[in-house]
């Protein structure tokens, strides 16, 4: 056990840095694609009836199944992971971007209305603001999503933490998949972890904020 | 393509079969088995608050950790086959469960409660003809992405060898034979699906008369 780890903790370094890189990767494409998205859902009845219902029966797809489905598309490595990545994350923020916004009081829009801002503006200097935690909230679990399914895509040749519990499933080396999931399970805590912190943080602040408008 | 999966079919229908009752089997148990643990859990956390705290804690640390590292993490104490993948899976199936069986029973309007009392019931007959059928739908709701998990972490107990669908996308990624994937993928992307659509009917058909 703590052999495996002195001998080879650059190798439990590489490969945790490497998941890392992939979640973060995703995080940036997805949220991307998200605003996008959300933008589109807000503006759009039509939309936001159909995308949310399409996204949650995607994401009830196995990871494991669409990874195999799109090898034939994008072949294997971390494309194909980070496509697959991007796609389950979108139901995740989306659910709860939409959610934020949703959640504010109408009042507060119809304000901003009556006070002469387009819609662009209200949406940039009053919604967004006032539903930052529930922003948080969407890309907490998002993250830890990711950190969750990027273990599973090692399996498709996209490295990261799970390369080292396959390898060691391959050899049966019990420390290396120790090792492996450990470390994948401590990412996973250490991200939820610091994303709760920044949203009570965000949280408190955005609850003052909401006490003096009204 | 076509051509090759229609083969596949001709040649291996015994096997596809065989796979796909494994899947469901090793599913179904997992299923079965959380829900008969975490719904007496969630009322036991419910009945007495004080558990609460502590058993939502480590459920929810539980539901953080990914899958792949739970099913593995089992690997060394129990070794490989379909029974340590069960207990990985049922690991993985508790948290839903538990987690919108405290809501469900948390969230049932007091004045329903008082108001049973003041007709004459008893306390068991309060838990079970009011509290449990009221909780009903959200407990059905966490056994359905209970339900739609299992399914997907099934395809990688394949991994240690329970078996299922998850063979045949592994073999695929192994061989790089498309048609394995593809058959795999669609399989269990089919299988989650429905199970989905499965729950999503059994409420409408057990909360026909339902109002609110």
């Amino acid at each position: 056990m703590t052999d495996y780890l002195l001998k080879h903790y650059d190798d439990l370094i590489t490969a945790a840095l490497e998941h890392l890189q992939i979640v973060l990767i995703t995080l940036l494409l997805s949220l991307i694609i998200a605003a996008f998205l959300t933008v589109l859902c807000t503006y759009s009845k039509t939309a936001s009836r159909i995308i949310p219902g399409l996204l949650s029966m995607i994401y009830s797809i196995p990871s494991l199944a669409m990874f195999a489905l799109l090898i034939p598309l994008t072949g294997l490595g971390q494309t194909t992971a980070i496509t697959v990545l991007v796609i389950y994350n979108q139901y995740l923020l989306l659910q709860n971007f939409l959610a934020g916004l949703n959640g504010i009081d109408p009042s507060i829009s119809e304000a901003a209305m009556g006070m002469g801002m387009t819609p662009l503006q209200a949406l940039i200097k009053i919604k967004l603001p006032l539903s930052k935690k529930a922003f948080i909230t969407g890309i907490r679990i998002a993250m830890v999503a990711t950190v969750s399914i990027a273990t599973i895509a090692a399996s498709i040749n996209a490295g990261g933490l799970g390369t080292i519990l396959f390898d060691g499933l391959r050899t049966m080396n019990p420390a290396k998949i120790l090792w492996g999931s450990l470390l994948s399970a401590l990412l996973a805590l250490l991200i939820d972890g610091l994303l709760r912190l920044a949203e009570k943080r965000l949280g408190a602040g955005s609850g003052s904020a909401a006490k003096t408008n009204c | 393509m076509y051509h090759q999966i229609i083969e596949y079919f001709q040649m291996n229908s015994q096997r596809y079969f065989t796979m796909l009752t494994d899947h469901l089997q090793i599913s179904l148990c997992a299923l079965l088995a959380a829900a008969a643990l975490a719904v007496p859990a969630g009322f036991f956390c419910v009945r007495y608050s004080v558990l609460q705290k502590p058993v939502s804690a480590v459920f929810g640390i539980l539901r953080i950790i990914p899958s792949l590292a739970i099913l593995l993490l089992m690997l060394p104490v129990l070794g490989t086959g379909a029974v340590p993948a069960a207990i990985a899976l049922i690991l993985l199936a508790v948290p839903p469960i538990l987690e919108n069986t405290i809501a469900g029973l948390l969230e049932v309007p007091p004045f329903l409660l008082e108001t049973a009392g003041a007709m004459g019931m008893t306390g068991t007959q309060i838990w079970v003809k009011v509290r449990f059928p009221l909780a009903l739908p959200l407990i059905l709701t966490g056994m359905k992405t209970a339900a739609v998990e299992i399914i997907a972490s099934a395809t990688l107990a394949a991994r240690i060898g329970a078996g299922g669908l998850g063979d045949l996308i592994f073999t695929g990624i192994g061989l790089f034979r498309t048609d394995l994937l593809l058959i795999g993928g669609i399989s269990v992307a089919l299988l989650s699906l429905s199970a989905g659509i499965f729950f999503h009917l059994l409420e409408k058909i057990i909360f026909k008369y339902k109002r609110i």
